[in-house]
Parts: C-alpha cells; structure tokens; sequence
C-alpha cells in the first residue's frame, strides 16, 4: 500500500508531485559552483555571475520551449538552427533592407514560430517521429541561415536590437531580465493551465488524453509552434548580443538545451515538467562552461564534459527510477 | 426512440474490415451486455461510440443527434463516459488531476484561467467518498496506487459529470471476487439512477446478473441481440464461436 511508504520516500513524491523540482539538481548546482569556487578565486565576483547569467539566458530560453516538448514526450533537435535562421531573419530586414526595429524582432519571432509550426505538422499531419522530423529540421534550418545569408555574417543591427543583447538596466543584463520573465510565465502556463497539463498528460498517456477529450493534434502543433518561438527569441537575444545575425550561430545548442531540461527534472519519456527545474539545469550548465573558461580549459573539452553530463544525468535517472515510483 | 442507436457502422483498418454494419440500440436507463471472442470487433466499435475512431460509414445517433464527425471531447460532453480496459489514466498525475482529466476546473487570475487544483481535489475527494472507495489521499499519484484503486479512480471520473451512457470495457477483467461485485452492484445502481450501461466483458454469469439485453458481434457483425431472459448462456456461447441455431435454446 503507499500508505505505509517510508516518511523520506512520500516526502520526496510529494516534493517531486507539487513542483516536479529535483533536489538533486540545485545540490549538484551548489556543488559545482562550490567546486568552481574553490578553483579559481574570480569565480564568485559579482561580474562573474552577471557573465554566467548572462550566457545561460539564451540556451536557457531554448531549453524552456525543449521543457513543454520533452513534457510532451517529443524532442526537439532543431532549435540551435532555427535560432540562427531567426536571427539571420533579423538582421536581413534591419541590416539589409533597413527596415525599422520592431519589424526585426517580429520577423525573427515569426520565422522561429513557422518554422516550429511546420515541425509541429510534420509530426502530427505526417506522422513522422518527432526526432526524425527536428532532426530534418536541424538541417533545413541552418541550410536556410547560410542560403538567406550567403554564408557570411550580417551586421549592423539598429540599436534598439542591440540594447536588447547589450543593455544593463540597474546593472542587470537585458537577456537575463527576458531570460526571467520568459521563466516565470512559462512556469505558470506548464504548472497551472490546462495547455500545460495537457503536454504533460500527453507524454504521460497520449491515448488516455485522446479519449478524454484533449486535442492532441493541435498540441502538439502548438509545443513545436512554441519551441520555435522561443528559439526565434533566443535567436534574437543571440543576434542582439554579438550585433550580427549569424548562420552558425547555436551550433549544438539542441545538445546544451537537452541537457540542462533532462538536469532540471524533467521526465526524457514525457509525463512530467518543470520551467523551475530546467532553469537550475541551465545555471548548471553555464556554471560548467564558465568555470571550465576561468580554469583555462580549452573549449573542445567543454564540447566533451556537456555530453558526458547528459549522459551521465539520463543514466542517474534510470539507476534512480529502478528503485522508485518514477516510471 | 432509443438513447443511443448505431446504424449500419463500418470501420476498416487497412485490408482488415473490422464493423461490417453494426446496428443496435441502447434505451436510456437500460443495462446491454456486449459479448464476443477476441477480435470481434467490440473494443472498436466502443471507441467510434466515443469518437476515438472516425468511422468509415453508418451512423451514430445519441439523444436524437448524430454523433459522426464529433471529438471525443464533445462527445463527453453530450453524455457518454466510458471505463477502457487500461483505465486511460495519467499515472505521474494525481487522482484529482485524472477525475478532472479534459474538464478541469479554473478560476481566473488577472484574467488567466488557472487550474483550480484546490477545488478539484475537494470535489474528487466528495466524489471518491460517494462511491466508497478506498484511496488514500486524491493527491496521492495514481500511478503509485493498485489496480483496484486506480480503476476507482477510473470510474469516479466517468461518473463526475452525470453521464447518460456508461460504457464499460472489461471492468472485472482485473478484479479480485469481492471486487468484481462491487462493480456489477454498481451497475445496478447506475440502472436504477436512469443511466444505460454497455457492459463488454468476457464473463458470461456477470452479464446475465446484470444486463436487460445482450447483443453478441461475431466478425464485425451483430450474430444476435435479445433479451437477457429471452436467452441462455448456451445460446449466446454458441452464438460467440459460431455454432448453428441448432444448437442452441
């Protein structure tokens, strides 16, 4: 009976139940950066943490919409591309064709959410896998960025893109300030409406959300239509931040993103999400590549030791959920 | 006229002509046992009930409306729940969260409608307490519970929202005696409430306890529909592995 489940073990499923927050995730968190810490002594200066913060926030943006596919049981391997074809976008119509800033930063929030729409009817209208149809689109997208652009960086954004990429106000980074408020309504819309519920209930048991009366079809249309916008978003914080759009920008981000969502607790097989967790997952990640940076490791490696993580985390979890209620 | 009347329904996967013109009809408040071997055809003409499959001709009328062409949502709405044999739960949700699955309750906060969770385990809790079911707690993970348990939680949700068609998929299959009993005395009651019931089970002593009319599909098709005191348990297995008339009655 679960009634007689030791006190540590319902504690734990209710932790895990209410905010489907990992323990386990903000301790490695606060290990590392104890680690890092200890390694080198800029680690924990104010403008260090402003530094990982800052370059958290765009893989971070993209490893949100990857939390409602992951949730959904899908996956989504096209978003590193689709942020350099988003940021391409922007910076052909305010760079090249002069046109004013807000068309810029429209054109680059609709070019990542057709493109994720066109993934979302792949997988539903085709019925191919997920996996198969953003890896496609991993392709397509970035062949795109290098077609629109001619293979070469496009520079000259309009100050007001830039201010979003460059901005301080109060001190703080632009891109974390979005970084945040993308966190916080993401967070609600999975943890607290039915459009959040239903991705989840659809990773769960797609059968039982179809018979209950959740359009499955049209979710999942929408989850990769919102992985594409916020890749398009990441795309233009990315853009804003380097002043250029740039068609090999987010090479292999799909693996980063990925990663810090599966770090943050989220279920690989669907069913269970959380924004809050895939945020700790993130800072995780730009912790490992920031402090690999100070400590003078060559950058290759960090190609190795963000793999390694990823594997290293979805097998903790198969050792974990072996002994436990979890799948 | 009958609550729910099926005309003539076909439905092909493939090369594989699973309904060849299915007709019968339930009337309201009414128990049908619906009994077959494997493959007969009774799972999926459940679900084209439901709407989980579109079907490839016939139709489908409840309440004196056509159901072709409706979402299983819409056709929750209309009133017909059905129990599937694997229950169709969410089992990394709560138990409120399964009772409430497809009709959750929100509240509006700053115009956004957010799922009420508080309300929604009161009234699965009211809910679990009418049926006299035992679970622990219905913020307890259904996954976590056993199967008893979790087909209660099944059955309170197709119960919550005052259905008029009940219709249940092998709901003993997986029960213990005393178990089972509870089930066919709830049949009854949904009966003596005025709500019909298709009951599809592959035990025979069951359906004779319970059901007012029992209709046999044999390859797709309707082999026999009568009354439950019209007929004998050795008619209807003859009907189900298709033995002539002759042997039966």
């Amino acid at each position: 009976m679960a009634s007689t489940a030791s006190p540590a073990a319902s504690w734990r499923a209710r932790f895990a139940g209410g905010a489907a927050l990992r323990l386990e995730s903000i301790v490695v968190l606060i290990v590392l950066s104890g680690i890092m810490a200890a390694l080198s002594n800029v680690f924990l200066s104010v403008s260090n943490i402003l530094n990982i913060v800052l370059s958290t926030s765009v893989f971070g943006v993209l490893a949100i919409g990857m939390t409602f596919v992951i949730s959904s049981a899908g996956i989504d391997l096209s978003v590193g591309s689709i942020l350099a074809l988003s940021g391409v976008v922007g910076a052909i119509l305010t760079s090249t064709l002069d046109w004013p800033w807000w068309v810029g930063i429209l054109g680059c929030l609709a070019a990542g959410a057709f493109t994720g729409a066109v993934n979302g009817f792949l997988v539903t209208r085709g019925a191919i896998p997920p996996f198969i149809v953003t890896l496609g689109m991993l392709g397509v997208a970035r062949g795109f960025a290098l077609v629109l652009s001619d293979g070469v960086s496009i520079y000259g954004l309009p100050p007001e893109i830039t201010w979003l990429g460059q901005g301080r106000p109060f001190g703080v980074p632009v891109p974390v300030i979005v970084l945040l408020l993308t966190a916080l309504v993401a967070h609600v819309v999975l943890a607290h409406t039915r459009f959040g519920i239903y991705a989840q209930v659809i990773g769960d048991n797609e059968g039982a959300a179809r018979a209950m009366g959740v359009r499955v079809e049209r979710m999942k249309v929408l989850l990769y239509t919102l992985s594409g916008l916020l890749s398009g978003l990441a795309g233009l914080l990315f853009a804003a931040r380097i002043n250029s759009g740039e068609p090999t920008a987010g090479l292999s981000y799909e693996l980063t993103a990925i990663t810090a969502t599966i770090l943050g607790g989220t279920n690989l097989f669907g069913g269970r999400g959380s924004v809050a967790g895939t945020l700790i997952g993130a800072l995780i990640m730009g912790v490992l590549q920031n402090g690999l940076n100070l400590l003078a490791v060559r950058p290759f490696y960090q190609q190795i030791a963000i793999g390694a993580v990823l594997i290293l985390a979805v097998w903790l979890d198969r050792i974990n959920s072996r002994e436990g209620w979890r799948r | 006229m009958s609550l729910l009347d099926l005309r003539g329904v076909r439905k092909s996967f493939g090369a594989i002509d699973a309904l060849r013109g299915v007709s019968f009809s339930v009337e309201a408040g009414s128990v049908v046992g619906l009994v077959g071997d494997n493959g007969a055809g009774k799972s999926t003409l459940m679900k084209t009930i439901t709407g989980v499959y579109a079907i490839d001709g016939g139709d489908i009328r409840f309440d004196g409306a056509s159901l072709i062409g409706r979402d299983p949502g819409a056709i929750r709405r209309a009133g017909i729940e059905m129990i599937y044999q694997d229950l169709a739960l969410a089992r990394m949700r709560d138990v409120a969260a399964n009772i409430f699955l497809g009709r959750e309750l929100t509240r509006s906060v700053l115009g956004l409608p957010l799922i009420d969770t508080k309300r929604m385990r009161a009234e699965a809790e009211a809910m679990i307490a009418r049926l006299g079911a035992r679970i622990p707690s219905v913020a307890q993970v259904t996954g976590q519970l056993s199967g008893g348990q979790q087909q209660s939680v099944a059955i309170a949700r197709a119960l919550t929202f005052n259905p008029k068609l009940v219709i249940m998929d092998e709901p003993t299959a997986a029960l213990a005696v005393r178990e089972v009993e509870h089930v066919l005395d709830l049949i009854r009651t949904l009966k003596s409430h005025g709500i019909a019931v298709i009951l599809i089970s592959h035990r025979l002593t069951d359906v004779f306890s319970v059901s007012d009319r029992i209709v046999v599909l044999r390859q797709g098709t309707v082999i026999a529909d009568d009354a439950t005191r019209d007929t004998s348990m050795n008619a209807v297995v003859a009907h189900i592995v298709g033995a002539t008339d002759a042997a039966a009655h």
